[in-house]
């Protein structure tokens, strides 16, 4: 007797939910082809440029004789700099915030939502602060490594922060009493037990954050970083360009052939950051302890 | 150390205070931990110094430019001799392309969430979402090559829709790539409140004999909705603070219109163009781009704090 | 050893333990016995201040160790904790090799002493040497749980405490384990004052000295906190309970 209702009711509702669910699919195929057709347009358009010149020669106004040296170096350059000023300071915050600080006190609930707001500032914006604080302003740096390190420390320092903070909780807490009942003081505990295990966390975000900053431009540029490099940076007082403002530079340029070793540099940037993420999942998976 | 006598005499009834005292004072547990709290105030030293940098210019353009000028007149040029002072194209730069960027990853964005957090088996999952992810980290002047030289002329040669076709720079397709971009962001915080959602409001929808579609889109998703709305709040502020699309893919025109097809400029675009042209410290021109940054910096704080939020309302609720 | 006078104790505004008198003397082994939430591990995690650790949490009365307050401003918790160590409920292993787990305590108290002799000592007073031997340089989490449980007493032992208080110490254990765990209890008592918490009464009237049997009382505002219904002699407590309340307890006619 209830057969039919059933069947009437299943039919029609299977049609709609069969198509329900195709759209669903389509949803993440979207993305998932815009992926592929942006890597493959990339490839192809920069392959007859990926050859040892693009890494030996440095910009020129033909692009003919174009490289990206500088640019490969001065990547280096800032994100290595950008590395080592990052991770201390974003590694101790997290240690301040999981391990120290008392979250009902209004000043610690503060930082934590200023850092979740930092997340999301434009990176336009660090580029003002950078301008305005750094290359000029007080500090008149002038657009040399140091300050396009700081600027990108401070864009990224909310990433490692966060995660960082992650790695820490995951942290059980009974290594923690095990390390105070033998008679640890805090600190040894932290640094002894808390920080060893929480360690491949930390690298895997402290990596992810750091890619960000390879491919970061935009505030870059604002620093007053749009200037023909044809050497590599010596030092931290020493004018820079990076992959990224080199890439925007030869797309900037009406000729085609600029727009292929803009392509080619992509294929080197992407290059470097899948390497990156890959070493980054490899740390998660070889290390990381599931407690 | 006294511990061995002590545990071979414990009755030995020691009367001296300093048993129990630390053998030396640990002052570095104090240093340690003022160093720690000042890295973890540091945070709050950026936000300062964000708003410090942009408050002194910005007050000086408006003892220049009036503020009513600022945000009414409809004219940008700030860097002719013949200045201009509104805004307004900027904010309608701004607009048109997040409202692209908006138009593509939202509904594709929460689609893809509700696959992954109420169709996909785990396996499929564990391997989707990452790969979607993928989208997030790629950097944004490789989209903005992707919207120039391969969304553009597409969308040039297959047009079909009324009007003119898109012009070279286009605030179309840097939207469309910006939507794509973000789409993940909005796919990944979505998915992260549908699975907060407890089991059993599911298992009470399906107790009803609903299906599948009818307790993702009636029960699942009002259930997470503010944790959704969160996602779509922080879309807008990434979209509107995107600067290397837009100036790549949009063109450097400033454009009152609302019609995508048309290049215009966006406010971060302005920023950029500006810092591109070296302005001299202290002219007008220099303090132009602390006044936007300041406009750009206030719309977006508000956004993700409003964000913030909802993701803590959300969060009460199901943790 | 310790005596303990009027202890109260607050989890904020709650009063998990109230009028706590007692006293615990050397080189025995003490049990504590109640009935589950009574605050049994409470108690003993104030012998250490253990309970230091948890945010808002104060205490009230007194506890002296060797006749001097424990609880006095010029303590230092660290000091007391390395003279007065623990063992968790459940066995909790650093995530490094046997051999870092036994001189982490050795090295982060200054111990200076050869590291390998302490460390093959230790393992031995905690039974756990022979087994162990040949693989010092493995991970803490090869082991069983009952290895586990016997390399957390003996990093314990390394650091020479003078009580070593247990928390249940057997309650993840198969009762192999568990005998052998008590099997070196007794072994241990000659040296140190162990203070253990139990949930077996078998366990308690095995290896104790004296037992101490706690309770959850209810006040009108249906609050629940824990006291001290008596302590004697674990014979004593187990044959003929001053309390009805004991006796209820250990004859299991408590719900
Ligand atoms: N960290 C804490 N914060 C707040 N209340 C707590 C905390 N730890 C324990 N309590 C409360 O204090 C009371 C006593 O807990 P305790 O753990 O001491 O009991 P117990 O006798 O050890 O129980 P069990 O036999 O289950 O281990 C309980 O009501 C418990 O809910
Ligand atoms: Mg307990």
């Amino acid at each position: 007797m209830t057969s039919p209702v059933l069947e009437r009711r299943s039919g029609a509702d299977r049609i709609k939910g069969r198509a329900f669910h195709l759209f669903l699919l389509s949803c993440l195929g979207l993305g998932l082809v815009c992926l592929v057709v942006l890597l493959v347009q990339v490839v192809t358009k920069g392959l007859p440029r990926l050859n040892i010149d693009l890494f030996r020669e440095f910009p020129s106004s033909s692009p003919r004789r174009a490289g990206a040296r500088s640019a490969i170096f001065g990547t280096i350059w800032v994100v290595g700099i950008c590395g080592l000023l990052v991770v201390p300071v974003g590694v101790a915050a997290a240690l301040y915030l999981e391990e120290y600080a008392d979250t009902t006190r209004w000043y610690n609930r503060l930082i934590e939502v200023n850092i979740q707001n930092l997340a999301a500032v434009p990176s336009i914006v660090y580029g003002i602060l950078g301008l305005g604080f750094l290359s000029r302003g007080p500090l008149n740096l002038g657009f040399v490594v140091l300050a396009g390190s700081l600027t990108l420390a401070l864009l990224v320092l909310p990433i490692v922060i966060i995660t960082s903070r992650e790695a820490i909780r995951a942290v059980p807490n009974s290594i923690r009493l095990g390390a105070y009942a033998l008679g640890a003081t805090q600190w040894q505990t932290i640094r002894r037990q808390v920080l060893p295990s929480a360690v491949p966390g930390i690298a895997t975000g402290s990596i992810l954050a750091l890619s960000r900053a390879i491919g970061e431009a935009a505030p870059l540029i604002l620093l007053g970083g749009l200037t023909f490099l044809t050497f590599n940076p010596t030092g931290l007082d020493s004018p820079f360009t990076v992959l990224p403002i080199q890439i925007f530079n030869w797309i900037s340029r009406p000729q085609e052939e600029f727009r292929v070793l803009a392509a080619a540099a992509i294929v080197v940037l992407l290059a470097i950051l899948i390497s990156m993420n890959a070493f980054a999942i490899f740390v998660r998976n070889r290390y990381e302890r599931r407690w | 150390m006294t511990a061995p006598e002590l545990a071979a005499s414990p009755d030995l009834g020691l009367g001296s205070q300093s048993l129990l005292q630390a053998s030396r004072p640990r002052y570095s547990e104090q240093v340690i931990k003022s160093v720690l709290a000042l890295c973890g105030f540091l945070s709050i030293g950026t936000t300062v110094a964000i708003i410090g940098s942009l408050a002194v210019p910005t007050v000086e353009f408006f003892s220049e430019v009036s503020v009513v000028e600022f945000f009414t007149t409809r004219e940008w040029a700030p860097l002719f001799a013949d200045a201009k002072f509104g805004v307004l194209p900027l904010v309608t730069g701004t607009l048109v392309t997040t409202l692209v960027a908006l138009a593509v990853c939202i509904p594709f964005g929460l689609g893809a969430a509700i696959y992954l957090s109420e169709y996909a088996q785990r396996r499929r999952r564990a391997i989707l979402k990452p790969l979607l992810e993928i989208l997030a980290g790629i950097p944004t002047v490789v989209y903005g090559f992707f919207a120039l030289t391969f969304v553009t002329p597409l969308l040039r040669d297959v047009w079909f829709l009324p009007g003119e076709a898109p012009t070279v720079f286009n605030a179309l397709s840097a939207g469309l790539v910006m939507g794509v971009m973000i789409l993940p962001t909005v796919a990944s915080l979505s998915e992260d409140a549908m699975t907060a959602v407890p089991q059993s409001l599911r298992q009470g929808a399906y107790g009803l004999g609903s299906n599948k579609m009818q307790v993702s889109t009636r029960v699942v998703l009002p259930a997470a909705l503010s944790g959704i709305v969160a996602a779509f709040v922080l879309a807008i502020s990434r979209a509107m603070g995107e600067t290397m699309i837009v100036l790549i893919a949009a063109g450097g025109t400033p454009n009152l219109s609302l019609n995508p097809a048309e290049g215009m400029q966006t406010l971060t675009a302005f920023i950029a163009a500006a810092g591109i042209g070296d302005q001299p410290t202290g002219s007008t021109g220099y303090k132009t781009i602390f006044a936007v940054g300041s406009t750009l910096f206030a719309v977006t704080f508000v956004l993700n704090f409003l964000s913030i939020r909802l993701v803590r309302r959300f969060r009460e609720v199901y943790e | 050893m310790f005596r303990i006078t009027a202890l109260d104790f607050y989890y904020g505004d709650f009063r998990a333990v109230r009028d706590v008198n007692v006293d615990i003397s050397g080189n025995e082994i003490s049990a504590v016995i109640g009935p589950s939430g009574c605050g049994k591990s409470t108690f003993i995690r104030c012998l250490n201040r253990m309970n230091d650790l948890i945010p808002g949490t104060r205490v009230g009365g007194r506890i002296e160790y060797h006749g001097q307050d424990l609880y006095g401003s010029n303590v230092d918790p660290i000091e007391v904790r390395r003279r007065i160590g623990m063992v968790f409920q459940k066995p909790n292993p650093f995530p490094k090799s046997i051999y870092d787990n036994v001189a982490f305590g050795p090295k982060v108290n200054g111990i200076k002493q050869n590291m390998d002799d302490l460390v093959e000592e230790s393992l031995q007073r905690a039974a756990l040497w022979d087994e162990v031997k040949d693989k010092l340089k493995q991970s803490a989490f090869s082991l069983s749980g009952g290895q586990q449980q016997r390399l957390c007493i003996a990093r314990c032992i390394a650091v020479r405490p003078d009580v070593i208080l247990m928390d249940e110490p057997c309650s993840a254990l198969d009762p192999l384990a568990t005998n052998r765990i008590e099997e070196l209890m007794i072994e241990l008592k000659r040296e140190f004052t162990i203070v253990i918490v139990t949930h077996n009464m078998q366990q308690a009237a095995r290896v104790s000295d004296r037992t101490a049997f706690f309770t959850t009382e209810v006040n009108d505002q249906a609050q629940r906190t824990g006291i001290l219904v008596e302590v004697d002699r674990t014979e004593k407590i187990f044959t003929a309970p001053s309390d009805q309340r004991t006796e209820d307890y250990i004859t299991g006619r408590f719900g």
